[in-house]
């Protein structure tokens, strides 16, 4: 048991990996086949992740150096800098871990049924496991160039994915703009990091930050990284890719790809915490996240009111659910040079920040398949043209009912726990950002009426009147999701002490990521 | 000084690219041309890490019996010849994304085949 705690970095990594390109070999044997090994390469996954999340919240941060005599060796004898590829596995990155999984495997069950009668399934899998070892990778490495090279990863299947239904015209549009947004973000990102190797000879993000001085080039080269990942993100004014590319890729992709920018978010905290931490100009940094994240939640909520398309409103309100994170984090960046400050509210606004993630994954997760069995069933994604549908599909509309309520922070769901923590710390930074904040909410109450009131009640409509409820695996796949939504309702106090709590003190506590490497010189 | 005049060409270089990159990336409408920018936008960041890691009059960096010379730093290239396999995937992924937008609207033109709006 130890050694696979100790292995367990990599092989999270490496099995879907391996997985993804023993699935087309499988397929040409048996479907099924193929199907149990999506599905047990990914559970298998996610029981690794949980064990390896369970023995860092007791024992701290896994370093797990790759070609090295020993797993904890980071720096060879006779060096003082890190020459191999460095995992590093904290409290935010098995964090982020732990969603990617669940969402991953919530998406994959959906799909199994979802996909049936297209073509091609082998490439499907194996696209959609390489998305998952693109998040993963992202979110475990301690190396900016090896995380612009998992970026890509995430970015290429992702795009594919996206495009996967060909016949549309329009997914293959929100393929290509998601392609674009990802490879103009993605070199951004190289060459801030071909910036900081210039500067320091140095790609391991623990000893970069170890010599950190906040210099122009770094300025340059964080302002660049910063674009990179809103780019990534989807926060506005960089969010035009995000309505097309939600609302047109199949539907156990879409929560996958928001998960997918979720990590890109994990990277813009990372780089702003880790990597520049204390030398940063806090408060200017902050208020930069803190602005684009109101920008978000209020131009993502305001568009999605106007929209009829029921994927595309819930993509403009997956915009504003960002919105919510960068605020609650932006709100912590912006004071972190301030103890005081930090310990009445800045941290509790990161906890709040941090937990939505976690909550938003799985309600928007959940209403993105939602939205999409309506479209499997229908045909059709115009909310003006449904009706009645809660009658037909009775535990859809429940699981839909469950994610509304929890998108807009109606008590006692989770998302009014997060909210919540949100709302009463930034209060203490400057109350307007709060009152915004919860303006929001409001209206993203009202446009989730519209949609439940047009979709699911009224009468129902002649040509939709033997519409049954989908198969049995659509139905696991939105279960798993409901279960999350409903065990993190009932026990917020337990995940935020457990679980939110370890990734926010990963990131406030910039010298513990750097110890994990570099030895004792904090 | 007069030596460190050549030394920056090449990061001159990287500035045009990487400037026409982005203007051809923001102004352009055809997709075939948007796609061409970002393969400018390649080729110059590929350029900049290439230059960062050349030293004058210095040798391949091949440990085996290599003369006691100045090396090249190795790092940079291989981040490069990486970042140029990621660059080919991407460019063949735009391209055939294109030819199936092609076949779906029969035109290039980015606001004409636009089916996403709102």
């Amino acid at each position: 048991m130890d050694t696979l705690v100790t292995h367990s970095p990599i092989l999270i990594i490496a099995i879907p990996l391996l997985a993804a390109f023993l699935t087309p070999l499988i397929g040409r044997v048996s479907q099924k086949a193929r199907e149990a090994l999506v599905i047990a390469s990914l559970a298998f996954a996610e029981f690794l992740v949980i064990i390896l999340a369970k023995d860092i919240y007791a024992n701290g941060l896994h370093v797990y150096t790759l070609g090295a005599s020993l797993p904890e060796l980071a720096i060879p004898a006779g060096y003082i800098v890190p020459i191999r590829i460095i995992l590093e596995v904290d409290g935010i990155s098995i964090f982020m871990g732990i969603i990617s999984l669940t969402v991953s495997l919530a998406a994959a069950i959906y799909s199994l049924h979802f996909m049936k009668e297209e073509t091609g399934q082998d490439r499907f899998y194996t696209l959609l496991l390489l998305l998952v070892t693109g998040m993963l990778g992202f979110e475990f490495t301690g190396d900016l160039f090896n995380m612009f090279v998992f970026l890509e990863i995430l970015s290429i299947s992702g795009a594919a994915l996206a495009a996967f239904r060909m016949r549309f015209a329009d997914a293959v549009e929100g393929g290509f703009k998601y392609i674009v947004i990802s490879a103009v973000g993605a070199l951004i990102i190289l060459f801030a990091v071909g910036l900081l190797y210039a500067q320091y000879n140095l790609l391991n993000i623990a000893a970069l930050a170890d010599v950190m001085q906040y210099g122009t080039i770094e300025k340059i080269a964080l302002a660049l990284l910063t674009i990179g990942f809103i780019m990534k993100l989807a926060g506005v004014p960089l969010h035009m890719w995000a309505p097309d590319t939600y609302a047109v890729a199949p539907a156990g992709i879409t929560p996958m790809i928001y998960v997918a920018s979720q990590a890109c978010m994990y990277g813009l905290y990372r780089v702003c915490f880790t990597l520049y931490g204390i030398t940063l100009d806090q408060l200017t940094v902050g208020w930069i996240v803190i602005i684009i994240g109101v920008l978000s939640m209020f131009v993502g909520v305001t568009m999605a009111v106007i929209q009829t398309d029921v994927k595309r409103l819930m993509a403009y309100h997956a915009i504003s659910q960002s919105g919510y994170m960068l605020l609650g984090v932006g709100v912590g960046l912006a004071v972190l040079g301030d103890p005081e400050a930090l310990a009445a509210y800045g941290r509790q606004a990161m906890n709040g920040g941090i937990f939505h993630i976690i909550n938003n994954a799985w309600y928007k997760g959940l209403l993105f398949l939602t939205g999409e069995t309506l479209f499997f069933r229908l045909g059709t994604r115009d909310l003006n043209k449904m009706g009645g549908m809660g009658r037909n599909m009775k535990f859809t509309s429940i699981a839909f009912i469950i994610g509304a309520l929890a998108i807009s922070g109606i008590p006692p769901f989770n998302g009014f726990t997060s909210k919540w923590l949100i709302y009463e710390s930034v209060y203490q930074f400057n109350p307007i950002l709060a009152v915004i904040a919860m303006l929001v909410s409001l209206i993203t109450l009202a446009s989730f009426t519209k949609v439940f009131q047009s979709a699911f009640t009224g009468p129902r409509l002649p040509e939709y009147k033997d519409v049954k409820e989908v198969p049995k695996s659509m139905l696991i796949g939105m279960a798993i999701l409901v279960a999350a939504i409903i065990f993190f309702s009932l026990f917020p106090g337990l995940i935020v002490d457990h679980v939110v709590s370890p990734a926010t003190d990963a990131l406030i506590n910039q010298a513990t990521y750097i110890s994990g490497v570099m030895g004792g010189v904090p | 000084m007069t030596q460190s005049i050549p030394f920056n060409i090449p990061f001159l270089a990287v500035a045009a690219l990487v400037g026409i990159a982005l203007y051809i990336i923001m102004s352009k409408r055809n997709l075939i041309k948007l796609v061409m920018g970002i393969a400018i936008l390649e080729a110059g960041v590929n350029l900049f890490l290439i230059t960062l890691g050349y030293r004058e009059a210095g040798v391949a960096p091949i440990y085996t019996s290599a003369p006691a010379k100045i090396m090249v730093l190795p790092v940079p290239q291989a981040l490069t010849l990486t970042s140029i396999v990621i660059g080919v995937s991407i460019l063949a992924l735009m391209l055939s994304m294109i030819v199936h937008t092609y076949r779906h609207t029969g035109t290039l033109d980015s606001e004409a085949s636009r089916k996403l709006k709102g």
